[in-house]
């Protein structure tokens, strides 16, 4: 059985000059123990479903599905107070910038310790001893002084460190990782991904990386779904997507790699294709 | 459609602009209407105004407003204690506080921009010394402050104004000082510099223009607390002096009737509230509409 | 912290010899002459004008004078009041705590209806409670109060009879004071009914100097919040699975109350201008008032004492809100 299913997730923002459509129509399924990258430009709608999903959007946010569903619970139709008790101990995500999603306000140790204070009926002391064997899992040297620590005093690496210590702190079933590694620096970004694989693997967690690198695509995923301006474009295991992908834009996509890139200036998607090409391709 | 016609559909005048997000502002363009009625009223005071100012009808002390009973419809909002008529005094009253208001502020903008000007352009050791006596002056409470040069200066309403320009100053003074530090890295000003423009050129032409949005805002909250501290001063008995129909002056008068004639006291500080509410409701518009931050969202 | 703490103390000495400068010269710069300002008397001869003038030490240099007023500032005298002929340091201290519960009294009231409501207004931001809160509080900030105590007065006090128009307490209780605190006073005299009219007393006049401080709280406090809901922090703490309450009242609270840490200091500032109209309008025998009276009565040793005194208490009160702000905000402490 699947571990979160979505099916026909729409989500659309009331803005001052109508509404506007983020996601279009996207189905993704996700079981466990299995790397799904999500991969699509800025403003593919990619973040936002996720978020949708996990009901994390503003109030200006209208999210309607045919199916929502985690662990077979409907996402839906469940409270607000039910859906908390999931999100954050069973579903847990981390995001783009570290240093900014961590509160500069409040130690690291504080932070950590409170997803275990509201999700497990552990006390002061054994959320403490919890803290630092996750922060020694995710490879963070001196657990103990380090707690005691703001996220300022801390480098970005450390920071997503930290961040994935919190979201691992109830062993999640579904790990969702936002761009991981964009704001990192180049040899940090390697580190994270590796830890996170080595995670994924040792607790056979579900893992969504939502990603616009083909780099990271390639290292992690085993399926891969590639989303443009909110639809869903293409779905393939990792492999046949590289070797040879079905859609227009995916072909694209990965001859806008830099690495492609011939004589001084990159190639751009435009250059490729226009929107109704990319359209005519896309799967359901 | 021509060329020549789509460009200049797609390039509002900044005016335009600005109205547009003005304009979005309920509360701002109601303020801007109050303001400007205000105004009209106070520039043609003698046509609007039934009575004069200081004219005492004897025989009519203490009327009360024409609504209530005894009132006289040649009275609308009734008569002092000694027989004025008070929505008369309130025309002419609205000229002594937008007076005050337009005076001290370009007293203390004028001021307080060159003083900032220098101290963010120059810094080092002009800075440090502006910076203190700032300091000096915000270490007093504003009004006490005031209160006390007006002792100094003598009463009155120049003193008073002089008094609150002072008083003000700093907030310019911090306010460019800091906006100028922050535009005097920018490249533009580096360019500009060695293109070869003089100091004189780039302080005042090349910085100064594109500090003016929360100058302006500034200035529009100075414009309100100077009305109201001239009517403090004007209520404590060291502003303008009686018979002056300034509207903080009228309420000193009128205190000792507080149990007796409700309206003597209540219509000069409604005056004075409308006339610092519509001036404070355009100044959030101003903002709003200026501080390209809160545009983008 | 301590180094923190120092250096804050260090940049207050320059302000306050610019401060002990201002109320030195105070004097010096009044029309009429100086000896005659603070001898308080009107008519004299030359032989007891030039004797004053010796005794006073108006006949040294200025610096020297200036620095022989600073000497006995350091030492604790602030000169003698010309009228009650009484220490003005004494004054000070015997009036101060009326002041000083008053304006406790008001910020309390500020804080507590201030912060809750812009929370709430960022919370529903665009809705009527917003809406209205924010008019309300425009109101608020545009108020002239020595009007607004006016029109309370009229209205509970005149109207309906439930409140005294002015001083401290009921002039059918008398004790002598332990505290200078009213409500304390009241409490430890035991007479019944004493506690009741010094709350009394205090409700209107708490009322009108707490309304422009609650306004600018509450609009501070409004702005700061919407800007700290919108970080990515906040996004982090709704996904722990945080109730609204906690991301809120922990995580965006947390934040937003730096700078409004800030705003409450400067509304030290505001109310001690306010105490001053406010102390006039209710007979609040408090530093405001007597202020006021000084001045009226040419009492000029007095006003240059207050000046120095009431600036004294702001920049303390700044270094305070400086040390809690290193407090509040991690990234200076460290």
């Amino acid at each position: 059985m699947s571990l979160l299913e979505i099916e026909n997730l729409v989500v659309e923002f009331q803005m001052a000059a109508g509404p506007f459509r983020a996601v279009d129509g996207v189905s993704l399924k996700v079981s466990a123990g299995e790397v799904l990258a999500i991969v699509g430009e800025s403003g593919s709608g990619k973040s936002v479903s996720m978020l949708a999903a996990m009901g994390l959007l503003p109030w200006t946010a209208k999210v309607t599905a045919d199916k929502l569903t985690f662990n077979g619970r409907d996402m839906l139709s469940m409270s607000d107070s039910e859906r908390r008790k999931i999100i954050g101990k069973e579903i847990a995500m981390i995001f783009q910038e570290p240093i900014a999603s961590l509160n500069p306000c409040f130690t690291v140790g504080f932070q950590i310790e409170e997803v275990l204070r509201f999700h497990t009926d552990l006390g002061k002391k054994a959320r403490r001893d919890r803290a630092i064997e996750l922060f020694d899992a995710v490879g963070i040297p001196n657990p103990e002084e380090r707690l005691g620590h703001f996220p300022h005093q801390m480098s970005g690496g450390q920071c997503q460190r930290v961040m994935i210590a919190t979201a691992l702190a109830c062993n999640p079933k579904l790990l969702i990782a936002d761009e991981p590694t964009t704001a990192l620096d180049v040899t940090i970004q390697k580190q994270i991904l590796d830890l996170l694989m080595k995670l994924q693997s040792e607790h056979q967690m579900g893992l969504i990386m939502i990603t616009h690198n083909m780099g990271v695509v390639a290292e992690t995923a085993d399926r891969v779904i590639v989303q443009y301006k909110g639809r869903k474009i293409e779905e393939a295991d990792v492999l046949s997507l590289f070797e040879s992908p079905k859609s227009a834009y995916t072909r694209a996509l990965l001859s806008a790699l830099p690495d492609n890139a011939t004589g001084d200036r990159l190639p751009t998607i435009a250059e490729f294709l226009s929107d109704q090409e990319i359209f005519e391709g896309a799967v359901r | 459609m021509s060329s020549v016609e789509s460009k200049t559909a797609s390039q509002p005048s900044a005016l335009a602009e600005f109205w547009y997000y003005f304009s979005r502002n309920k509360g701002a363009v109601i303020g801007l209407a109050v303001f400007l009625l205000v105004l009209f009223v106070a520039i043609f005071a003698p046509f609007v105004a039934p009575h004069s100012a200081s004219e005492q009808y004897r025989d009519m002390l203490l009327l009360p407003p024409a609504w209530m009973e005894g009132g006289n419809f040649s009275f609308l909002l009734g008569t002092d204690a000694v027989g004025r008529d008070i929505f008369s005094r309130l025309i002419y009253g609205a000229r002594f506080s937008l007076f005050i208001g337009l005076i001290v502020v370009t007293l203390s903008v004028i001021s307080g921009v060159l003083i900032g000007l220098v101290a963010g352009y120059f810094r080092g050791r002009v800075d440090t010394v502006i910076m203190r006596v700032m300091d000096i002056i915000l270490a007093f409470p504003s009004l006490l402050l005031a209160l006390v040069l007006v002792a100094v200066l003598g009463p009155g309403l120049v003193n008073a104004m002089i008094a609150i320009s002072l008083v003000n100053l700093p907030h310019f003074v911090r306010l460019t000082r800091a906006a100028v530090m922050t535009e005097r890295a920018k490249d533009y000003v580096i360019a500009s510099k060695v293109a070869g423009a003089g100091t004189m050129r780039l302080m005042l032409l090349t910085i100064l223009p594109n500090c003016l949005a929360p100058l302006i805002v500034q200035a529009t909250l100075a414009f309100s607390a100077a009305i109201l501290d001239a009517a403090a001063l004007g209520f404590l008995g060291m502003g303008a002096q009686p018979p002056t129909p300034e509207w903080g002056t009228m309420l000193a008068e009128a205190r000792e009737f507080i149990q007796r004639a409700w309206w003597v006291v209540t219509f000069p500080g409604l005056a004075i509230l409308v006339t610092v509410l519509s001036i404070n409701l355009m100044g959030d518009g101003l903002r709003d509409a200026l501080d390209p931050k809160l545009k983008r969202s | 912290m301590l180094r923190f703490f120092f250096g804050r103390l260090a940049v207050l000495i320059p302000t306050f010899l610019g401060v002990s400068l201002i109320a030195f010269s105070f004097i010096r710069l009044l029309p009429g002459d100086p000896v005659m300002l603070m001898s308080g008397e009107r008519v004299m001869s030359p032989e007891r004008h030039a004797q004053i003038m010796h005794d006073l030490g108006l006949d040294r240099p200025m610096w020297v004078q200036y620095f022989d007023y600073l000497w006995s500032v350091l030492h604790g005298d602030l000169g003698t009041s010309i009228v009650t002929k009484r220490e003005v340091l004494t004054e000070f201290l015997a009036l101060f705590p009326a002041t000083l519960e008053l304006s406790f009294c008001a910020i309390v009231l500020a804080i507590c209806l201030g912060v809750p409501a812009g929370v709430f207004a960022a919370v529903k931001r665009g809705t009527w409670f917003d809406q209205s809160v924010m008019g309300v509080a425009l109101v608020g900030y545009s108020m002239p109060i020595f009007w607004w105590g006016l029109l309370l007065i009229i209205f509970f006090s005149g109207y309906l009879g439930w409140t005294p128009v002015s001083g401290r307490i009921s002039l059918m209780f008398f004790f002598p004071p332990v505290t200078g605190f009213m409500l304390i006073d009241s409490l430890l005299s035991g007479q019944a009914g004493a506690f009741k009219s010094a709350v009394s007393h205090l409700i209107l006049p708490t009322i009108v100097l707490g309304t422009i401080p609650l306004a600018v709280i509450a609009r501070q406090t409004r702005s700061a919040m919407l800007e700290v809901l919108g970080e990515d922090y906040v996004r982090t703490a709704r996904s722990k699975g945080l109730a609204p309450y906690r991301v809120i009242g922990v995580h965006a609270l947390r934040n937003a109350m730096i700078p409004v840490v800030t705003t409450i200091g400067l509304q030290v500032g505001v109310m001690l201008a306010g105490a001053i109209l406010t102390e006039t309008i209710f007979s609040w025998p408090g530093i405001g008032k007597w202020m006021v009276d000084s001045v009226f009565k040419r009492d000029y040793a007095v006003v240059q004492g207050g000046l120095l005194l009431i600036a004294g208490v702001i920049m303390l009160v700044n270094l305070i809100v400086d040390v809690l702000y290193g407090f509040i905000n991690p990234r200076i402490r460290h």
